[in-house]
């Protein structure tokens, strides 16, 4: 909507992208290693929340399922970024975007759209999974246009 | 319900330190900063030091996003003697307009009779533009900071990019916004950015997380600022007409949360400031409407935030924030709501909101650079942000 002609979004070199993990939010990631997409579901009254956290907010349950999610999604919103987050990384354009995952319903994820012209990435597109392999042998979900 | 503390408490003096670009203040110590604003506002009040005995903070008593301030450690070097209350609203620059209420929680709970609000800032480590991407992120954190977003900045510009989608907003409101800001900063000699700006201006500033250009994202700048709260039957034997906290409110909802470090919010949230329950709870306490202020003071990190809080807080309908500021309505010239007359943090100085409150002040002791004509009643907000978000409404004297 700027008009500005940015050309093709890349990823976030994966070899500076650093997680973390705990309890909670350990199964995802492992889940993920396996280019797996899930999303943190309540065992009990079946509620998403995303990220992963110790109780559900609908019953308060810490039963959790880990279910294998389609690994498609819709662009809820997204920025377009031009400078490179890392001083020795020269300047690149990149762009998250934040998606509600199909299959689970009231579950985002906040990723990033690579592959396509950052000026035609619209809200309400349609993207698929694909993965970047970032430190410590884990990988990240991003997404291309489905 | 009117607030049961209206107008029982008073801010009675203001302090700063000059205003200097990110960096600048060093080789200054942020404790020298913050008791300079500190010294600086009992003498506006006319009370020794000595006389403080409370502390009411914002942002966790964090002064930026790096430093922190004990209270012990101000009591040290200040002199301060016996403290009966010392307490802050968590989370970051949300609070920034609620710790009135906090200072007024203190008095009227005959903790503290002089309570002490501060906020610095200094950059010469590390640049809060870009502090969320400094470090390898906390599990919560490792679902954001992957992405790249790593600034304020682009966080922020992932709701402007929705409010647009949602209601067709321009980016000439957010230029409208920083040109009547800018214009407001020019005849004040401690306002960074000064130079008139043009639409055209604006649209050639580079984009840094489109939609939001350089111009969207407010000053880096070092600084401190302190205001003293007292009873206001203190405050009116002390020197300066009282300035009467007359409503304050802080908190929000589950759905606006950590806002855009969680970026789970539902629509109408996810574009909007989170400060609706905050504005519902102001006017109910005051009885008072949008149309009653004289002036706001709007907490203004990003442009795009501004246009959203004047929806949250009524001055118009949801959606209805770019055609309203596009309309001219939020200039000091010629508004019907003059809002940030100060310039703001997008051009005077960015002091994590507390130049909003020092501005509300001197607007209602009518000795303010743009003055606005027989101004009452001001608001004040705190910043788009995790919660606590907050808001208040001060009062002068009759």
């Amino acid at each position: 909507m700027s008009g500005i002609k940015y050309g093709v979004a890349q990823a976030v070199p994966g070899d500076h992208i650093q997680i973390t993990t705990d309890t909670w939010t350990e199964p995802y990631w492992q889940a993920a290693k396996e280019e797996r997409l899930t999303a943190c579901q309540c065992g009990k009254c079946g509620h998403f929340r995303m990220p992963p956290t110790a109780f559900c907010p609908g019953c308060q349950s810490q039963d959790v399922k880990w279910p294998t999610l389609p690994g498609t999604a819709t662009v809820f919103s997204f920025a377009i970024c031009t400078r490179s987050p890392f001083p020795d990384v020269p300047d690149f354009v990149y762009v998250p975007i934040v998606v509600d995952l199909d299959g689970a319903p009231g579950a985002r994820l906040v990723s990033n759209l690579v592959g396509m012209p950052a000026e035609d990435v619209t809200i309400g597109m349609k993207v698929a999974v694909e993965w970047n392999d970032i430190q410590d042998g884990w990988k990240l979900p991003i997404f291309h246009k489905a | 319900m009117v607030w049961v503390n209206q107008d029982k408490c008073a801010i009675a003096g203001v302090g700063a330190t000059d205003y200097y670009i990110r960096g600048k203040s060093y080789p200054r110590t942020i404790n020298e900063m913050v008791g300079e604003a500190i010294l600086k506002a009992c003498d506006d009040a006319g009370i020794n030091v000595k006389q403080i005995d409370g502390f009411a903070y914002y942002s966790g008593a964090q002064m930026g996003y790096g430093d922190k301030v004990d209270t012990a450690s101000l009591m040290e070097m200040l002199g301060i003697e016996e403290v009966g209350f010392t307490a802050a609203l968590t989370s970051g620059g949300g609070g920034a307009a609620g710790a009135v209420g906090l200072a007024t929680a203190a008095i009227q709970n005959e903790d503290a009779n002089y309570v002490v609000t501060v906020m610095a800032l200094q950059q010469y480590r590390q640049r809060l533009g870009t502090v969320f991407g400094a470090s390898a992120p906390s599990p919560e954190n490792s679902f954001l900071q992957p992405s790249g977003l790593v600034g304020p900045g682009h966080l922020m510009s992932v709701l402007a990019r929705r409010h647009m989608h949602l209601y067709g907003t321009r980016r000439e409101a957010f230029a409208e916004v920083v040109i009547s800001q800018r214009l407001n900063a020019m005849n004040r000699p401690q306002a960074i950015r000064r130079n008139e700006l043009t639409l055209d201006e604006y649209f050639a500033s580079p984009m840094l997380a489109d939609p939001l250009c350089r111009l969207d994202f407010c000053l880096e700048t070092d600084g401190a600022v302190a205001w003293i709260t007292t009873s206001t039957e203190r405050a009116r034997d002390l020197k300066q007409k009282p300035v009467l906290i007359h409503a304050a409110a802080h908190g929000g909802t589950r759905n606006w949360g950590r806002a855009f470090a969680w970026m789970g919010m539902p629509d109408p949230d996810f574009g909007s400031s989170g400060h609706k329950p905050i504005g519902d709870r102001l006017w109910q306490q005051s009885g008072l409407a949008p149309s009653d202020i004289d002036v706001a003071l709007i907490y203004d990190h990003f442009s795009a935030m501004v246009v959203m809080q004047l929806e949250d807080y009524g001055f118009c309908k949801k959606g209805e924030g770019g055609e309203y500021v596009e309309s001219g309505a939020i200039r000091y010239k010629g508004g019907s709501t003059p809002v940030n007359t100060h310039g703001g943090q997008l051009s005077e100085a960015y002091i994590i909101g507390a130049t909003h409150t020092r501005e509300a002040v001197e607007q209602l002791r009518g000795v303010a650079i743009n003055q606005v004509k027989d101004a009452e009643f001001a608001l004040v907000t705190g910043g788009p942000a995790s919660l606590p978000v907050s808001g208040c409404i001060l009062r002068r004297d009759s």
